[in-house]
């Protein structure tokens, strides 16, 4: 692990965003952004966790997933503009988000979807004998859904080599645990099952790389699939760019108390604690800002792809 | 010396014919793709149970319990995993004993295995072979005969085929675990036991072809899935009866659809009826009669006609079962009607033969 290296991850995904953000207005990138703002640690931690040969499955709130695991930030701003130069040339958006040449599977705009697709590819792995973890991403409102529990059995019957990442901010788009669930804990409900759990509410990426990479040297150990249920707060609304805390359905004081931990902030506060120069940070940042800027422009000014596009890639 | 010449030859081909059941071509089919190539495997709900789905998922157990084997009763997630096998190199074939169980995987099947090309702009496949039963039985009801084909060719992503013929069961079989996308195979049970001529090795029919099961002039009658025998016994009747010759097209492929062949028949005989094991409204007749028309405008002599399920559930008593499917009865009434001819006299006539023979409880 070098936490460097974390940082300047979570750096690019916090500073692409803050780029969507501010270009969002112009009304060039035509798709329903779902942003990670908030979430960046878990996956982060979890991406560097795993070995590049390793799976991850996504949701429609993958911008992080996929420049945690790809670097591709071409694709990724080309795909957002709907440009052919784009990760699916422009025809799945911010919702679909894939690099599988990366190992980046795939991502799915309806809730808890990827769940049985991402076992299915680790009873793959399991029968070609490839050693690969597969990672499967998805918030708490996907287990509120049925083929999250069919998922979650059928890997735990099979012994699958899979690792269940449940990124719970506590919502459903806009509904809240509490009106949703009927039972008390998750993990409790879930250690039933044959499988491992881990669990934990910190914003601090590298405790969250320990867990992972601590569960996951228990699963190669017992060939067992694991559940990590990690808590996060989603800062921006559901669907979009904008704060929401003036519709009431949650307070800006919980933001604030979040804010305080904010995933980029405690990283780059270790850093300094660990003796990395300011200076030097800043250097960092301010590349990663450069080649950021130049990525962006680049999608702008990409070509979009052709009409005939309409017609290619239904069938393989 | 010729005439001895002729009857060797005719021996020959006779020797040469391998008659085998519909079920065993299914399997026979299975049996050799999952030998070709190790990254075939099947599994599904109760396919390794002493029934072994009607018989078609026999001796698969060879292949051990990896490749073989049967799951929870999560069709939703299992269609998932389908999907997530085939993006990473194996070629599953998922099995349902009947189609109605198919609709608890809709998601899978239609948001995700359907798209997943499209959505990759082509960096990922899904080569699933989804097979299921439909049809009629013995008081199935509303929940256990369902055909559902016009559904599923509906989705861009999908094929969908529907053998009638043991010869087309094994090629189609055998090109849909070949293919690269997912591909819904429905089969109707009374099917799984007509017997045909079947070649012992390894072929393929490619998807989207057509297939003349009987050359006529007069009328041309498209047909799927068992109305294909529906529409064969019409039309030896309409011959006795009438002298009318009926042509039979098998689509075999609802999509990818070959209306090709569809069209070059009605061009000839002007005349056309869709005979389909599906409901009617919105169904894949409506698809055929709407290319007919648009293709065929000018040489047709009526409009089209379609032979369908009316738009109710299907009944559990026999006698409103008789009155829901249409039948050869229904065909060749529609036929007298299009060509002016009077009833001809059934009486006699063996209908509802397969039905009649069949016993319960499943």
């Amino acid at each position: 692990m070098n936490p460097l290296e974390i940082y300047k991850t979570l750096y690019l995904i916090r500073g692409s965003e803050e780029l969507i953000i501010n270009h969002y207005k112009e009304n060039e990138m035509k798709t329903p952004m779902h942003m990670s703002m908030g979430e960046e640690a878990i996956v982060v931690a979890i991406v560097a966790a795993l070995q590049k040969k390793d799976l991850v499955f996504g949701t429609y709130r993958s911008h992080a997933l996929y420049l945690a695991k790809t670097g591709d930030i071409d694709g990724f701003f080309a795909e957002l503009y709907g440009k052919v130069t784009g990760s699916a040339r422009g025809k799945a958006g911010s919702m679909h988000l894939a690099k599988p040449s990366k190992n980046m599977m795939l991502t799915s705009a309806v809730v808890g979807t990827t769940i049985p697709v991402a076992v299915g590819a680790a009873l793959s792995n399991k029968i070609q004998k490839n050693n690969r973890i597969v990672a499967t991403f998805f918030g708490d409102g996907a287990i509120d859904e049925g083929v999250f529990w069919e998922s979650l059995n059928f890997a735990c019957l099979k012994q699958l080599p899979i690792l269940f990442v449940c990124e719970d901010n506590n919502l459903a788009i806009h509904s809240h645990i509490k009106e949703r669930q009927g039972y008390r804990s998750i993990e409790q409900v879930v250690s039933q099952f044959n499988c491992l759990v881990g669990s934990s509410e910190t914003t601090d990426v590298f405790e969250i790389y320990k867990l992972t990479a601590n569960i996951l040297e228990k699963m190669k150990k017992s060939g067992k699939p694991a559940f990590l249920h990690l808590k996060y707060y989603r800062y921006l609304e559901h669907v979009g760019v904008q704060e929401d805390f003036s519709s009431n359905y949650r307070s800006r004081e919980e933001y604030l108390r979040w804010k305080k931990v904010d995933p980029i902030l405690i990283a780059r506060k270790y850093l300094l604690k660990t003796g990395v120069k300011e200076e030097e940070i800043v250097i960092m940042e301010k590349n990663i800002n450069l080649k950021l800027q130049k990525s962006i422009n680049k999608a702008k000014n990409a070509l979009y792809p052709e009409e005939t596009e309409l017609f290619t890639d239904i069938y393989g | 010396m010729r005439f001895i010449q002729k009857r060797l030859s005719y021996l020959l081909i006779y020797m040469a014919k391998r008659i085998i059941t519909f079920e065993k071509a299914i399997n026979e089919a299975t049996i050799q793709e999952m030998e070709r190539d190790s990254s075939v495997f099947l599994f599904g709900l109760d396919v390794t149970d002493h029934k072994k789905i009607f018989g078609t998922t026999q001796g698969l157990e060879k292949f051990g319990k990896v490749r073989f084997f049967g799951t929870p009763l999560s069709e939703d997630a299992m269609t998932g995993v389908a999907l997530g096998a085939a993006i990473t190199g194996l070629r599953p074939i998922h099995v349902h004993i009947r189609v109605d169980f198919l609709l608890l995987a809709m998601n899978q099947l239609i948001n995700m295995a359907a798209a997943t090309s499209y959505n990759s702009a082509g960096q990922l496949h899904a080569p699933i072979v989804i097979r299921a039963v439909i049809g009629r039985g013995w008081g199935q009801g509303p929940q256990h005969s369902k055909s559902l084909q016009s559904l599923f060719a509906h989705i861009p992503g999908l094929k969908v085929i529907m053998p009638s013929r043991p010869y087309d069961a094994k090629g189609l079989l055998t090109a849909a675990i070949r293919d690269n996308n997912p591909v819904i195979v429905i089969e109707h049970r009374w099917l799984h036991y007509i017997e045909g001529d079947v070649p012992a090795e390894p072929y393929t029919i490619p998807l989207g072809k057509s297939h003349i099961l009987r050359k006529g002039k007069d009328i041309t009658i498209v047909a799927t899935s068992w109305m294909n025998v529906e529409a064969f016994k019409a039309a030896e009747i309409l011959l006795s009866k009438h002298g009318v010759e009926a042509e039979i097209v098998d689509v075999r492929t609802i999509y990818p659809l070959d209306d090709e062949t569809i069209v070059k028949s009605v061009k000839k005989t002007g005349y056309c009826i869709v005979a389909d094991y599906d409901w009617e409204f919105c169904g894949f007749s409506a698809e055929v009669a709407a290319r007919v028309s648009e293709k065929c405008f000018t040489t047709l002599k009526s409009p089209v006609k379609r032979v369908a399920f009316p738009h109710v559930f299907t009944p559990t008593t026999r006698v409103l079962e008789n009155k829901f499917y249409p039948n050869a009865v229904t065909i060749i009434r529609e036929v007298e009607k299009k060509l002016s001819l009077k009833e001809a006299d059934l009486q006699g006539e063996d209908f509802y033969s397969w039905e009649n023979k069949f016993r319960g409880p499943f």
